[in-house]
């Protein structure tokens, strides 16, 4: 929509022109303050929510072709929360975009303050591929909420849902300050030069190091949701079946482990595991049946280069003898089967870096201790899983464990929690959204103080004297009485 | 320090607050060689040593104190009813080894109040200040290692090459205070490991002042304009008033207004004075005087002021009408004690002049007129704005400080600066005794609408569904077709 030019062959082109071209306009959309009125706002979320409202079918297709992502997981996962997110902003907006009065103390007497959110300005959001939907719309639902300007780079990795989500925003939202750009590594390093007030970005770390050199040479401020090798600690002191149960759902039965919450890897005691795969196992069974490869309920790898990454992790000989369940691949559907592998080494490739797929391997320990050490050997995952009964275990992981989010006796679920904030720490990201956060994120909170011109302090003038020092301290010290002492002539400061 | 950090020890409440209570024994022990520091490297007058620096944090370290355990507890999250027997909430844990680079202008207030919220807030720290203000460099440099712990808290001083080196390091945070040019080489090498940054920069920081009628008034706020310029750091402060916008025909009465003050305040001679910093070497002094010489306009529009000696390095209160806008005077942020006025037709044109300039630090406004202060606070953006008073918004506790735009990222100050170094960690705990079945494959219909039940808290819909006596709605109709 007016954002491409063409080149000599008359195929569309993005690049640098093209990109400035946007850049400057939407500024220009921001500037003339149409995007900070409450009710642009609310018509904007309101029209994202018929969006995900009247072409479900559509969302859900084009998720099937991308990812071939069962329609339960398309509506629940992506569908559902992008619905929720913006029902939640279209309710609490008003709230959000009050000003927060705040107490002002004796030092800054007599004043009064307020914390006032306003808008950056023009925001860059580049989304992934594995939550095609939501990752695109939910970032862009906080940046509209905070009266932001919008471009969104959807993932040329799911390209029927980047090609949907162009043709949507298209039609139901204001073009003039939000707009879509479909592309790949040139469209995304054209957009990178140009100078954004907010950049948001969903991926993995090496594209978010990318994102983050090209935002130093503006001075942007970032939000980088990354990713890691997210452990489940397995305790004994369980309900097996559930906490089998709940593991499953969190790894395959999230895009078939393409999620950057998913359950990367298990660690539990040489005692227990046996139990656990079999358990594992059972479950496994009555989820996907006997041939997981042909479940209609499980997502496919995204595509071959993804398909022949996994595929080397499995063929690693550190491996090969440690596969326990699956291990079956389909090269021409791009699947796996869901796969255990048990006492993989730690230096195995598939140890090495963040699965992002259907395999899960099982490292075994004596004593369950030890699994901290292993966590904190690595780096600091989005998010941490134990399922425990003993209260002192679970106390110790939440107080120790360094994650993104933790989460006791369950998987994932803390997202789909509004009130929590959603972010990493150290390599798995910077800064955090969804709920309230995500309109946080998007504004910058401007202090404002307000002072009158009666009260005055003459102590904080020139020239300086011994005396004025000596009040200077009191009303620092913040202490009434201090004051009045010194203002008595009482003490001497 | 790493291992220092994994062993727990500043992870404990006890350890924060016996290294608060160790920065306000250091100040109030070293009180007096902090002033002979101060006076040395700035010639700051300890009055306005004692306001701007020691006082601001012997007041952040109490309120810290006072704060320390609420910052530190968990903060439940609300959840819907449908979550049943789960809890949420949020709890706050250090970084592990954070990095902070202080400025010059404020020696020991840049490089302490960063450094009470890296405390409060359990992490390991590095301090470099820098060599710009060599005796509060090596001051801070031995207070700090007698007085904290030195096994989690280490002053490395040194010059930007040393900062490069540091640069290199693996930190968890990276705190930065001064110019926007070292502020994107610090953020470019925060890339390597993904290391969150705060950059507190600066900018032009304008004052807008409105014809005020009342002489009261008047004085009040021109008291605060030149205090705010020249009775801080003698205008080398990132939230100093950098330059001010009037009406036109309010101008002779500011112009009188601001030469008697400065009068008042600094005296006839102000050099002599004694309540002026001077600038803090060479190299700021040539550039101060080149912004003035390089270009006769700029001279030409000197109406009080203009003498410098580059001697002692002292520059007097200079006010400048109306200089060319292009000039690096109006182009750069002065940082020095010369205050340019620029006039305008009408004061609300100051909303475009502010918004057509890179975002500042501060934006203060003089105005008794709601409708202006409104319209100001809400068309133009920057990281704080103040009414009727300048440089004051510092010592606001409870208020957040930092930049936007070209002026930084980031804040701290109070809770703030406890928040600015810990990591928010969300945690959810389930218990077994709950577990929605429809959570898991195989996939039907059924499932598809108790989700859609559930995730519009519809409790009615849920029981009637298992019942088995609720009619599918139209959007499921495409399910159906499916399975």
């Amino acid at each position: 929509m007016g954002s491409t030019g063409h080149n000599e062959e008359g195929q569309v082109v993005f690049g640098a022109s093209e990109a400035s071209r946007l850049a400057e306009e939407l500024r220009a959309s921001f500037i003339s303050c149409k995007t900070r009125s409450y009710e642009w706002r609310r018509s904007q979320l309101k029209n994202l929510l018929k969006v995900a409202e009247y072409h479900e079918q559509e969302i859900i297709e084009a998720l099937r072709s991308d990812l071939s992502k069962p329609e339960f997981e398309s509506y629940v996962q992506e569908i559902s929360m992008v619905k929720n997110s913006c029902k939640l902003a279209l309710k609490e907006l008003k709230h959000w975009m009050k000003p927060e009065k705040v107490k002002t103390s004796l030092t800054t007497f007599p004043s009064s303050a307020e914390i006032v959110s306003e808008p950056f300005g023009v925001i860059l959001v580049i989304s992934a591929w594995n939550y095609p939907f939501l990752l695109s719309l939910d970032p862009v639902i906080g940046a509209i909420a905070a009266g932001n300007a919008v471009v969104l780079k959807p993932s040329e990795i799911a390209p029927a849902t980047s090609k949907l989500l162009a043709k949507l925003i298209g039609e139901y939202l204001d073009t003039s300050s939000i707009r879509v750009v479909e592309g790949a590594v040139k469209e995304t390093s054209a957009l990178l030069e140009q100078k954004w007030d907010k950049i948001c970005y969903t991926g993995n770390a090496r594209v978010g190091r990318i994102v983050m050199t090209a935002a130093a040479k503006h001075l942007t401020p970032v939000l980088l949701e990354l990713g890691g090798k997210s452990p489940v600690v397995v305790d004994s002191s369980i309900n097996l079946q559930v906490s089998t149960r709940r593991i499953i759902a969190g790894k395959w039965g999230c895009n078939n482990g393409q999620a950057c919450v998913s359950p990367d890897y298990i660690i539990t005691t040489k005692d227990f595991a046996p139990k656990l795969v079999d358990a594992l196992k059972h479950e496994l069974e009555s989820f996907y049946g006997k041939s997981p490869l042909e479940s209609k309920d499980l997502s496919r790898i995204v595509n071959s280069n993804h398909f022949a990454r996994l595929k080397e992790l499995l063929d690693d000989e550190r491996v090969s003898g440690k596969i326990v369940h699956g291990g079956e691949v389909d090269e021409t559907k791009l699947r796996i089967s869901p796969t255990i592998m048990l006492d993989v080494p730690q230096d195995s490739l598939v140890m090495s870096e963040e699965i992002f797929g259907p395999l899960l391997p099982i490292i075994t320990v004596d004593k369950l201790e030890e699994s901290f050490d292993i966590i904190s050997s690595g780096t600091k995952p989005l998010a941490a899983y134990l399922f425990s009964n003993d209260k002192k275990l679970k106390e110790l992981f939440v107080m120790t464990v360094s994650a993104g989010g933790v989460v006791i006796n369950d998987t994932t679920i803390h997202l789909a929690v509004h009130t929590l904030p959603f972010g990493g720490v150290g390599e798995s990201g910077m800064g955090a959204y969804h709920g309230k956060f995500s309109f946080d994120a998007f504004s910058h909170k401007k202090a404002v103080v307000y002072r009158s011109f009666v009260g005055d302090a003459a102590v904080r003038y020139p020239p300086y004297t011994k005396g004025k020092l000596r009040v200077l301290k009191a009303l620092l010290s913040g202490s009434l009485l201090g004051i009045i002492g010194v203002l008595l002539g009482w003490s001497k400061g | 320090m790493r291992e220092y950090y994994r062993s727990g020890a500043t992870k404990e409440a006890s350890w924060r607050k016996s290294q608060l209570k160790a920065l306000l024994n250091l100040l109030e022990e070293n009180q007096s060689e902090i002033f002979k520091a101060l006076k040395q490297d700035l010639g700051k007058h300890h009055a306005e040593a004692y306001r701007d620096e020691i006082g601001m944090l012997i007041k952040s370290l109490n309120y810290a104190l006072a704060n320390l355990k609420q910052w530190m507890s968990a903060k439940k999250a609300k959840l819907p009813a449908i979550a049943l027997l789960s809890t949420a909430e949020v709890i706050p844990e250090p970084l592990g080894l954070v990095l902070i680079f202080s400025s010059w202008n404020f020696p020991f207030g840049l490089s302490l109040e960063p450094l009470i919220g890296a405390v409060a807030a359990g992490n390991t720290v590095v301090l470099k200040p820098s060599e710009l203000a060599p005796t509060c460099s090596s001051l801070l440099a031995s207070t700090i290692s007698t007085n904290l712990d030195n096994k989690a808290v280490k002053v490395i001083e040194g010059s930007s090459d040393m900062g490069t080196l540091l640069l290199q390091q693996r930190w968890d945070k990276i705190f930065f205070t001064g110019s926007e040019k070292v502020g994107r080489t610090v953020m470019s090498a925060a890339v390597k490991y993904l290391t969150p940054v705060v950059l507190e920069l600066g900018g032009k920081s304008p004052a807008v002042v409105d014809s005020l009628q009342s002489s009261w008034d008047r004085q009040a706020a021109v008291k605060r304009l030149v205090v705010g310029k020249f009775g801080t750091c003698a205008g080398q402060a990132c939230i100093s008033v950098d330059y001010i916008l009037v009406e036109r025909k309010f101008l002779p009465t500011l112009v009188e207004l601001l030469k008697a003050t400065i009068w008042k305040m600094f005296g006839e001679n102000p050099k002599k004075s004694n309540s002026i910093a001077r600038i803090i070497n060479k190299q700021h002094f040539l550039r101060l005087k080149n912004l003035i010489e390089d270009d006769p306009l700029v001279k030409a529009s000197i109406v009080h002021g203009g003498s410098m000696d580059d001697d002692s390095l002292f520059i007097e209160p200079t006010i400048l009408v109306d200089p060319p806008l292009e000039a690096q005077v109006m182009t750069d942020e002065i940082f020095g004690p010369l205050l340019p006025i620029i006039t305008l037709e009408k004061i609300e044109d100051s909303i475009e002049f502010i918004n057509s300039r890179p975002k500042a630090l501060a934006l203060y406004v003089f105005t008794k007129s709601k409708t202006l202060q409104n319209r100001l606070i809400s068309e133009t953006s920057s990281g704080s704005v103040t009414i009727n008073d300048a440089v004051l918004q510092y010592a606001a506790d409870s208020l957040p400080f930092g930049g936007v735009g070209e002026s930084g990222f980031g804040r701290y100050h109070g809770k703030y600066s406890f928040e600015t170094f810990s990591h928010e960690k969300a945690i959810a705990r389930r218990s077994f005794l709950s577990d929605f079945w429809f959570r898991y494959p195989p996939w039907n219909h059924n499932k598809v609408q108790l989700f859609q039940a559930a995730y519009t808290y519809d409790y009615l819909g849920i029981l009637l569904i298992i019942l088995g006596l609720k009619w599918p709605n139209q959007s499921s109709r495409h399910h159906d077709a499916l399975f």
